[in-house]
């Protein structure tokens, strides 16, 4: 039945056709960028290099990536820490309440990290909340420099970027067997013995799913240290942001966006070996 | 052991990292009534700072190209989102795979590098950047969403619907409009809401693909918010939140209801 077909088809090509051009097309020409050569008068100039990616290596833009991969790395690493425990909780210990309270998770997630960042330029100014807090309490008696300063800049990403740690690592845990805790503890494991042999290991593509969400946005937001930090050129969305709309060496911020792209790809590579026999897909 | 005393250890934690979450936002919401400028202390309730904003005809004029951009981009998303989805979960075709997998990724990629993607994609086309780059740019970011939020409804369908409406004899078009749009209808309600909030408060991609001539209202507030704390700005943040709230609180609803 020729008809019949129709309909699978026109939805087919308008995704694929969609995506095909606003997507991967796109990014295409990325990557063909980050190997031309820059022409400030006409964005690039067709000539083939790999100067944009030796680039990379300058002891300036290097310094970049290392900030910028410290930054994100610890801010990863302070959204496991916080977001573990309350995943956890979450997931295993509350019976009551659950659906308001998980309502209030996924609220940050899709309200603007903007104003909520902004929130914190408001918490965090030297005649600010925080600082009226701590002097009342009699903690500090000189009002901190919080503000333009990296730590505000790490407050702020953990921050905005924390239910994006909790969402994945609660979707594990709540799917967790039973089961294997009683068996283990009938095993006779601790209850420490239980955790790192048999929850962390079986918790561990929540977090691969939410080091992923946490990492690379951790990296990229750029307006956040433009809001809240001290150096201009703080993280690689910042480095890009400037080659594009700044100094217009688009071939080179190319380069750096298609970097960045490498790295998505070793941590979804990394996301799919962990939960290689599981459900993949349950990320969001 | 002390399993009562564990417990309030459990909840005191949750309480502690929700007022992380909530405490910005309520003082910012706060400080909008507040009658003074630059004082953090109160100095009485007002709402001058609303009145203020809703004086200023740019802002008017902002909000209004945010809403339009808005409600086109979340219309246009979820129709192509909602084919997607459906054909995903129902038909065989080449590149299948490819495309399932192209959603994900897409659901991942940073921001920024869908902004500058679509910033070249639009300067080789040659297409001046201003309603129609935005449209596009919005358009395509809100599709994976779209996709995501109806294929996690209709693959808790019964696939024998399907079969048995073939077998009756009823066309791809028909089961489409009788079966597959009414029991997804929830799904797809949550998939415009929420592309619509995603095109509201986008900031990374719209920095990109947008031109001095029409302006949007998320870039208006971080050109604002570039400058520092201001009355004003904390109302429109106010605003503009509690906006985005009702429609993530409206759209959960939906979600709910479709698992």
């Amino acid at each position: 039945m020729k008809s019949d077909n129709t309909f699978r088809n026109i939805s087919v090509s308008l995704i694929s056709i969609w995506l095909g051009i606003f997507a991967l097309l796109a990014f295409l020409l990325v990557v063909l960028l980050s190997f031309m050569k820059n022409d400030s008068t006409t964005i690039f100039s067709w000539q083939f290099t790999l100067d944009n990616y030796a680039a990379l290596f300058s002891s300036l833009y290097a310094l970049v990536f290392a900030k910028s991969f410290y930054i994100a790395g610890a801010c990863t690493f302070f959204c496991i820490l916080l977001g573990y425990p309350f995943a956890y909780i979450l997931a295993r210990k509350v019976e009551r309440w659950k659906e308001p309270l998980l309502l209030f998770l996924i609220i940050p997630f899709w309200t603007s990290s903007l104003i909520r960042s902004y929130a914190m330029v408001a918490i965090l100014k030297t005649k600010g909340v925080l600082n009226n807090v701590l002097m009342h309490l009699g903690i500090i008696h000189h009002p901190l420099q919080l503000l333009f300063t990296n730590s505000a800049v790490m407050i702020a990403l953990v921050y905005n970027l924390l239910p994006f740690m909790i969402l994945p690592l609660y979707a594990n845990l709540e799917k967790f067997d039973n089961r294997l805790i009683e068996a283990a503890r009938d095993l006779g494991a601790g209850k420490i013995k239980t955790f790192t042999k048999i929850i962390l290991p079986l918790s561990l593509p929540g977090i691969v799913a939410g080091s992923i969400l946490v990492f690379l946005p951790a990296m990229t937001l750029f307006y956040i240290p433009d809001l809240l930090g001290g150096a201009k050129a703080l993280l690689l969305g910042n480095l890009i942001e400037n080659q594009f709309l700044l100094t217009n060496n688009w071939p080179l911020g190319s380069a750096i966006s298609v970097t960045l792209t490498l790295i998505m790809g070793v941590m979804l590579i990394a996301h799919w070996l962990t939960s290689k026999n599981r459900e993949r897909g349950d990320f969001l | 052991m002390n399993n009562s005393k564990a417990r309030i250890i459990d909840k005191l934690y949750l309480a502690l990292i929700y007022l992380f979450f909530y405490l910005p936002i309520s003082v910012l919401i706060f400080y909008s009534f507040n009658n003074s400028s630059y004082s953090l202390v109160w100095h009485g309730f007002t709402t001058n700072w609303y009145h203020n904003l809703f004086q200023d005809s740019n802002l008017w004029i902002a909000a209004a190209h945010s809403l339009l951009i808005g409600t086109l981009a979340a219309t246009m998303a979820t129709i192509i989102g909602t084919l997607a989805a459906v054909s995903l979960y129902r038909y065989r075709f080449m590149g299948k795979n490819f495309l399932n997998g192209m959603v994900f990724i897409l659901i991942v990629t940073p921001d920024i590098v869908m902004g500058i993607s679509l910033l070249l994609l639009f300067s080789i086309a040659n297409m001046p950047l201003g309603f129609w780059s935005l449209l596009l740019a919005h358009i395509t970011f809100c599709i994976p969403f779209v996709v995501v939020t109806v294929y996690s409804r209709i693959s808790g369908m019964d696939k024998n619907i399907f079969e048995a409406a073939k077998d009756l004899g009823a066309r791809e078009s028909t089961i489409f409009r009788k079966i597959t749009f009414p029991l997804l209808l929830p799904a797809i309600i949550s998939g415009i809401l929420l592309s619509f909030t995603l095109s509201f408060d986008d900031v990374m991609i719209s920095y990109f693909v947008s031109g001095p001539g029409f302006e949007i209202l998320p870039l208006k507030i971080y050109s604002m918010a570039r400058l520092g704390v201001k009355p004003e700005l904390n109302a429109l943040c106010s605003v503009t939140f509690t906006l985005t709230l009702f429609l993530v609180i409206l759209s959960q609803r939906f979600t709910r209801k479709s698992s």
